[in-house]
């Protein structure tokens, strides 16, 4: 081959078909659109039927919205929708109990404790690390702030 | 008695003659443009297991089984058994073999694995070590999207440029030149070739280069031509690769275009199955060949094939590490007649 | 009117992530800790929660609330706790979701198995 690695990576990015980019970002905003329409009905259900305070609302909406996904997931229903929504299906709280829960299913089969259970954070473990991390970062400037 | 061809080539004195070949296909597989040519298509993804690398290790074992039935022979006149997959230290196959009693010899080649395996077999033949052989391979869609990539649950979108992994396992009896063949002629061993491609999810621009280089090497070492074979048979290009194939070899002045030809495009129907660039795996090569490719040779309707098995030699700690991909490519010749 | 700015809004989020995806080779896990970081970012500056009275259930239920609430956790369970709050404020906000996701995992696994596509 008489390429070198940049000559050939340009060659084959040329050779290979581009994702549809208009397709899927419509197809993620519709649908990633249409989750966060669900939530708002749930919130509303919360706040105006079980009349919830506001903090309350919103951890209810998260759990419900957490156990569609995960219910989802576990209908074998979730992956089907993802792979024409992509971003639609994984940035929603609804993507996260799929990244925990697909796992969580599929590694029944290495035991309970881990196969299952260890496993169950291979997708999502990163999002609760950085995110925990970040919040304990802002909290120290926070607390810096403050007392100064 | 030099039976090496120019440098990476084996020519076989006394063409080893194929007794027989079987597949098992998966459902999807099943219901693909090459499905009245496979011996066994399952009617799910577990066929009665509780694991898929279970599965797996059956597929293996019915292929082999099922082969060595319709050679009309016996188990125990193996008396070499070659074969790999695609999983950690090659369980499938040593799981599917551990009661046959049979001398087992395991093979990593990733998806060349049926190439490989058919070539290291048909040289123990020719260079007299044994009578009969067997060389086998498989992979599954969840065994090795669940190794390589993401639970089969996970909401996950995939690149037009991914393949499909084939649920498949082929199995391939050799014996010395008896029978009505075809027979195995030449094996050119390729050399591991990393283009510097790290996307696992454009396995057919990895590959291509390793195929390319062993196909120019098998033409210069054998004096060969294109033109020669009926038809020339890469493992699991997929689309792009196949085209990178084509122009790489044409600009070593080798035109493959009029035979040629990707198991990953045949296997399934691009535009209904909904595998985006292909199939692959070892068994997408596997089934091809002991399924259509066989069934053609029997009814006549070919006389030289030339079998590019191709592999990406990735794992997916290399992968997670950022390395790029290595990958090697066997070609085995083919032909109908005992030359 | 509510309903269409969370779909508007919730939708535009995901359109983003998606750019990301295509334009950047960006993998999922990625996407979701970058978003979740840029969540507790925009919380931190109190800017997040515009957009939530704004786009309401668009602007929670993505990931980036996820950071959000994470963020603004932490700074009332220092108002509240002082030095502690930062270990305990964020966690004890996200608590509900964090434990929901487990539990419901863990019963999903229980319940059902995986199936091929």
């Amino acid at each position: 081959m008489n390429y070198s690695k940049q000559e050939y990576s340009d060659y084959s990015n040329k050779k290979s078909p581009d994702s549809p980019l208009l397709k899927d970002v419509l197809f993620a905003f519709l649908i990633g659109g249409a989750i966060c329409t669900i939530g708002q009905g749930v919130s509303d259900v919360y706040e105006v039927i079980f009349r919830l305070d506001s903090e309350s609302v919103k951890t209810a909406t998260s759990i419900t919205m957490v156990f569609l996904g995960a219910l989802l997931t576990g209908l074998n229903v979730y992956h089907k929708i993802a792979k024409y929504a992509g971003a639609g299906t994984i940035v929603p709280i609804t993507g996260f109990a799929n990244a925990i829960t697909s796992p969580a299913m599929e590694f029944r089969r290495e035991g309970w404790i881990l196969g299952l259970a260890a496993k169950m954070f291979v997708v999502a473990g990163p999002v609760i690390v950085y995110g925990i991390s970040a919040s304990i970062v802002l909290g120290l400037f926070y607390y810096l702030v403050q007392v100064l | 008695m030099n039976k090496k061809s120019g440098n990476q080539t084996i020519t076989f004195k006394e063409p080893v003659s194929i007794l027989s070949c079987a597949s098992v296909a998966g459902k999807k597989e099943g219901e693909g443009p090459l499905s009245k040519y496979f011996d066994k298509i399952m009617s799910d993804a577990e066929w009665g297991e509780e694991t898929w690398e279970k599965t797996e290790s059956k597929m293996q074992k019915t292929a082999l089984s099922r082969a060595v039935e319709k050679a009309k022979v016996d188990l125990k006149d193996i008396d070499f058994l070659f074969a790999g997959d695609l999983l950690n230290q090659c369980t499938s196959s040593t799981f599917a073999f551990r009661g046959f009693g049979v001398p087992f010899l395991g093979v990593y080649g990733a998806c060349s694995t049926m190439a490989e395996t058919l070539g290291l077999a048909s040289s123990m033949i020719d260079g007299g070590f044994a009578q009969k052989t067997a060389a086998v391979t498989s992979s599954h869609f969840c065994t090795a999207e669940r190794q390589y990539r993401f639970p089969l649950e996970y909401g996950g979108q995939r690149p037009p440029t991914a393949q499909w992994t084939v649920t498949g396992s082929g199995a391939v009896v050799l014996g010395k030149s008896g029978g009505q063949g075809p027979f195995v002629t030449h094996f050119t061993a390729g050399k591991i070739v990393d283009a510097g491609i790290s996307d696992a999810n454009n396995m057919g621009a990895a590959m291509a280069p390793a195929a390319a280089e062993t196909l120019v090497a098998h033409f210069k070492d054998t004096e060969r031509t294109p033109d020669f074979y009926d038809l020339i048979l890469t493992g699991d290009l997929g689309k792009i690769g196949k085209s990178i194939a084509i122009d790489l070899c044409g600009e070593q002045g080798f035109d493959l275009a009029p035979c040629y030809k990707d198991c990953g495009l045949m296997v399934f129907d691009l535009q209904k199955q909904d595998v985006h660039s292909g199939g692959s795996g070892c068994g997408c090569g596997a089934i091809t060949l002991c399924g259509y490719v066989m069934d053609c040779f029997r009814a006549g309707k070919l006389k030289n094939v030339l079998f590019v098995g191709t592999g990406a030699l990735l794992s997916p700690t290399s992968s997670m590490q950022g390395e790029s991909i290595p990958c090697v490519a066997h070609a085995v010749a083919l032909s109908a007649n005992r030359e | 009117m509510q309903y269409l700015n969370a779909f508007w809004v919730g939708g535009l989020i995901c359109a983003i992530a998606q750019v990301l995806i295509d334009k950047t080779k960006m993998t999922p896990a990625r996407i979701l800790v970058s978003f979740v970081v840029a969540g507790v970012i925009l919380g931190g500056l109190g800017i997040y929660d515009k957009i939530a009275d704004f786009a309401g259930a668009g602007a929670t239920v993505p990931i980036i609330g996820f950071g959000n609430t994470l963020a603004k956790g932490v700074m009332k369970g220092i108002n509240e706790k002082g030095f502690i709050g930062i270990f305990t404020g964020g966690t004890a906000a996200a608590a509900g979701g964090i434990a929901a996701s487990i539990f419901f995992g863990l019963l999903m696994a229980i319940i059902f198995k995986p199936k091929q596509k």
